[in-house]
C-alpha cells in the first residue's frame, strides 16, 4: 500500500528531472515506445538471437536518463510471475527438440526463453515511457493523438487523487488495524461500512474539489502547461530508434556478427 | 487478470485496442450529451476510489486468505456503465504505466476483459434485472453477486481466447479453460459480495447516489437494441480477425480445430492432442515451424530469412553463431550503457 504510494511519486519525481530524454517531447517518446512493444512481441515464438539487439534501446535510455536500475529490475520481477506461470506450459506441451552446439533442448524451453526475453523487454519500455515523461505530459501527447478530452481528463484526475485517497486510505487502515489488533485484513461485517465510508468521503471531497475548481474558471479543459513542439531532436531520436527496430525486425544481426566472426576465427 | 504485453501478439493487440477505442469514444459521446460536467470530477474521485480499494484486503471468512475489489461493477452502479467504463479505462491506464499490471499493447485486451464485461454485459443485463423493481438489500446482493461471477467468467474467458489466438502458449484451449474459469468463479464471487456490501452500505447511508446514478446510466430499450447490434457486429469483426491470425499460426490452427471438432470431453481433446503432441515429435524439425521473416529480394534479406527460419532447426555451425553473436549482442549493450552512464558522470562533473 505505501509502496505503491511511494512508487507513484518516485517516477513522478523522475519524470520531472533534466536530462536529454526527459526533454524529448512526450509524442515522440509515446510513438517509440509503442512502435517498440509491437517489434518485441512480433517476433516469432522460438525467436531468441535475432531479439537480443533489441535491449539496446531500454539499455541506451536508461542510461542517457540516468536511472537507478535497481528499482526498475524489482518492478519487472514484480510482473514475471504471471509470464511464468503461463510460459512455463511451453516445455510441458511443447515435446520437440532442437539440438544446439551438440546438446539437445526442448523447443518449448525455446518458447519459454523467448517469452521471458519479451516480457522484460515490454516492461522496461513501459516503465522507462513513464520515468521519463510523467502522467500529465502522456496526457497532452494523448491529446494529440486524438484521444477525446473527457478520457484524458478523467485519466488526469484520476492520477491526481490517488495519492490524496491513498493517504486518506492509509489512514483509515491504521486506525483499523490499532482496533483490531493482529488481524490480516478487514473482516467481513466491516466490508461495506469500510469501503463504503471511503466512498462517501471521496463522494463529498469530488463535490468540494469541483465547486473548487469552478471558482477557479474551470471550463472543462485541464491545462498541462508547456505546449512544446516537435523538434528536429525529437524527430531524430524518432526515426532513429524506429529505423533499428525495423532493421532488427528483417536482419537477426547477433547471427550475421556471429557467423562473420566465426567465419573469421575459422580462416 | 491483467495480460502482460509479451502475453500478446501485435494483430490481437491491435484489435483489441481498436475496439476499446471505439468503446470508449462512443461512451465519451453518452457522457457528454447525457450527463452534466459535474460527472468528470467525481468520475476522476471515483478511479481513485476504486484504486485505493484495491489495496484493501477483504478477509473470507473460514478461509484464511483475502480478496481485492476489482471495480468495474462498483463503477457502473455508482456512476451509470458509460462513466463506469470510462473511468476503468483510466484505471488501467495508470495500473499499466506505473505498476506495469498490465501492458501497453495489452491495455486494449485488459479494458475489454475487466471494464465491458462488467460494465456492458453483466451490469445492464445482470444487475439491473435483479433491480429493475427497485432496490432492497437482497435484491443488492444477488445482483451484485451474480453480475460479479459472470463479469469475471467472461473475462477470464477472453484472457484464454486472446492468449490462445495470439498463439503464445502451448497450453491447450480446454485445459487453459480449466486451469482459469473455476480460479475465476471464486474471484467473481468475491468480488459480487465485496460491491454488494459497498453498494447497501452507500445506499443505506445515502440512497440519492445510487438513484441518481441509476437515471443517468439507465439504458433504454432503445439503446439496449443498439448496444446488441453493435455487439453483434463487434463479435463478427473479432472472431473474424482472430480467425484469419489462428489462420497463419500453427497452435492458433490446432486450437480452431480443437473448437470446430466440437470437444465437450476433455479426455478426448487430451488424446487427441497427445497424438498429435506425438507426430509432431516423431517428425520434427519440420520446415514449417520457422518463423517468417519479411520477404525481400536482396541476397543479404534471402540470407537473413534462411537464418530466421533455422534458427530451431539443427545445424550446429547456425547455432553457433546464433549463440557466439547473441552474447556479444549483450556484452555490447551493457558496454553501451555502461559507457554512456560514465560519459554522463563526467559530464555532470565538468559542470559542477
Amino acid at each position: 500500500m505505501k509502496d505503491s504510494l511511494r512508487d507513484i511519486r518516485l517516477l513522478d519525481d523522475l519524470a520531472r528531472r533534466q536530462n536529454p530524454i526527459n526533454k524529448l517531447h512526450p509524442l515522440v517518446k509515446l510513438l517509440t515506445t509503442i512502435i517498440y512493444l509491437a517489434v518485441v512481441v512480433s517476433f516469432g515464438r522460438y525467436e531468441i538471437s535475432a531479439l537480443l539487439p533489441l535491449i539496446f534501446y531500454p539499455v541506451v535510455v536508461f542510461a542517457l536518463a540516468e536511472l537507478a536500475p535497481g528499482r526498475i529490475l524489482r518492478r519487472i520481477a514484480w510482473v514475471m510471475p504471471l509470464v511464468i506461470g503461463i510460459g512455463i506450459f511451453n516445455p510441458v506441451f511443447d515435446h520437440q527438440t532442437v539440438t544446439i552446439m551438440n546438446s539437445t533442448i526442448s523447443k518449448g524451453w525455446l518458447s519459454f526463453i523467448s517469452l521471458v526475453i519479451k516480457c522484460v523487454l515490454t516492461v522496461a519500455a513501459g516503465i522507462l515511457l513513464v520515468a521519463t515523461t510523467g502522467m500529465e505530459k502522456l496526457g497532452a501527447a494523448m491529446r494529440i493523438i486524438g484521444v477525446p478530452k473527457i478520457m484524458v481528463l478523467q485519466l488526469l484526475l484520476t492520477y491526481r487523487y490517488i495519492l490524496l485517497l491513498g493517504d486518506e486510505l492509509a489512514r483509515m487502515l491504521r486506525a483499523y488495524s490499532l482496533r483490531a489488533p493482529g488481524h490480516r485484513g478487514i473482516k467481513l461485517a466491516a466490508w461495506g461500512s469500510f469501503a463504503g465510508s471511503l466512498l462517501l468521503r471521496s463522494f463529498d471531497r469530488a463535490q468540494r474539489v469541483y465547486a473548487a475548481m469552478c471558482l477557479r474558471g474551470f471550463k472543462g479543459d485541464y491545462n498541462t502547461g508547456d505546449d512544446a513542439k516537435v523538434g528536429v531532436r525529437d524527430l531524430q531520436f524518432l526515426i532513429g530508434w524506429v529505423a533499428f527496430f525495423l532493421i532488427t525486425r528483417s536482419y537477426n544481426l547477433p547471427f550475421l556478427l556471429g557467423s562473420f566472426l566465426t567465419g573469421v576465427i575459422g580462416q | 487478470m491483467h495480460m502482460a504485453d509479451a502475453l500478446i501478439s501485435p494483430a490481437v493487440g491491435g484489435t483489441m485496442l481498436a475496439v476499446t477505442a471505439g468503446l470508449a469514444a462512443y461512451s465519451a459521446k453518452k457522457i457528454t450529451n447525457e450527463m452534466d460536467e459535474k460527472k468528470i470530477p467525481l468520475m476522476g474521485v471515483m478511479g481513485a476510489f476504486v484504486f485505493a480499494s484495491q489495496m484493501i484486503n477483504f478477509t473470507i471468512p473460514a478461509t484464511g486468505s483475502s480478496g481485492h475489489l476489482g471495480g468495474g461493477l462498483l463503477l457502473a452502479i455508482l456512476l451509470g456503465p458509460y462513466a463506469g467504463f470510462l473511468t476503468m479505462t483510466s484505471i488501467l491506464l495508470i495500473q499499466a504505466l506505473f505498476f506495469a499490471d498490465g501492458g501497453l499493447l495489452a491495455y486494449g485486451c485488459n479494458v475489454f476483459n475487466l471494464g465491458f464485461c462488467s460494465c456492458f454485459v453483466s451490469y445492464p443485463f445482470i444487475y439491473r434485472w435483479f433491480t429493475r423493481q427497485g432496490l432492497t438489500s437482497r435484491k443488492i446482493l444477488w445482483g451484485a453477486t451474480a453480475s460479479g461471477i459472470v463479469g469475471l467468467q467472461l473475462g477470464a474467458f477472453s484472457v484464454v481466447a486472446e492468449t490462445l489466438a495470439s498463439g503464445k502458449t502451448e497450453l491447450p484451449f480446454s485445459t487453459f479453460v480449466l486451469l482459469m474459469q473455476p480460479i475465476h468463479l471464486g474471484i467473481g464471487l468475491v468480488e459480487g459480495l465485496v460491491t454488494a456490501a459497498i453498494v447497501t452500505y452507500v445506499w443505506r447511508a445515502r440512497p440519492e447516489i445510487l438513484e441518481k446514478a441509476a437515471i443517468g446510466g439507465a439504458l433504454g430499450d432503445r439503446s439496449i437494441k443498439k448496444f446488441l447490434t453493435g455487439l453483434a457486429i463487434g463479435v463478427v469483426l473479432i472472431g473474424g480477425a482472430l480467425s484469419w491470425f489462428a489462420s497463419t499460426s500453427p497452435d492458433g490452427l490446432e486450437w480452431s480445430m480443437e473448437r470446430t471438432a466440437g470437444t465437450t470431453e476433455i479426455e478426448a481433446t487430451d488424446g487427441i492432442h497427445q497424438l498429435f503432441a506425438d507426430l509432431q515429435s516423431r517428425t520434427a524439425f519440420m520446415p514449417d515451424y520457422g518463423f517468417k521473416a519479411p520477404a525481400g529480394a536482396s541476397s543479404e534479406e534471402a540470407i537473413s530469412e534462411e537464418t530466421a527460419s533455422s534458427w530451431p532447426a539443427v545445424d550446429a555451425g547456425t547455432s553457433a553463431a546464433g549463440l557466439v553473436g547473441g552474447s556479444l549482442t549483450l556484452v555490447l549493450a551493457a558496454l553501451i550503457g555502461y559507457l554512456v552512464s560514465l560519459s554522463k558522470k563526467k559530464g555532470s562533473k565538468a559542470a559542477a
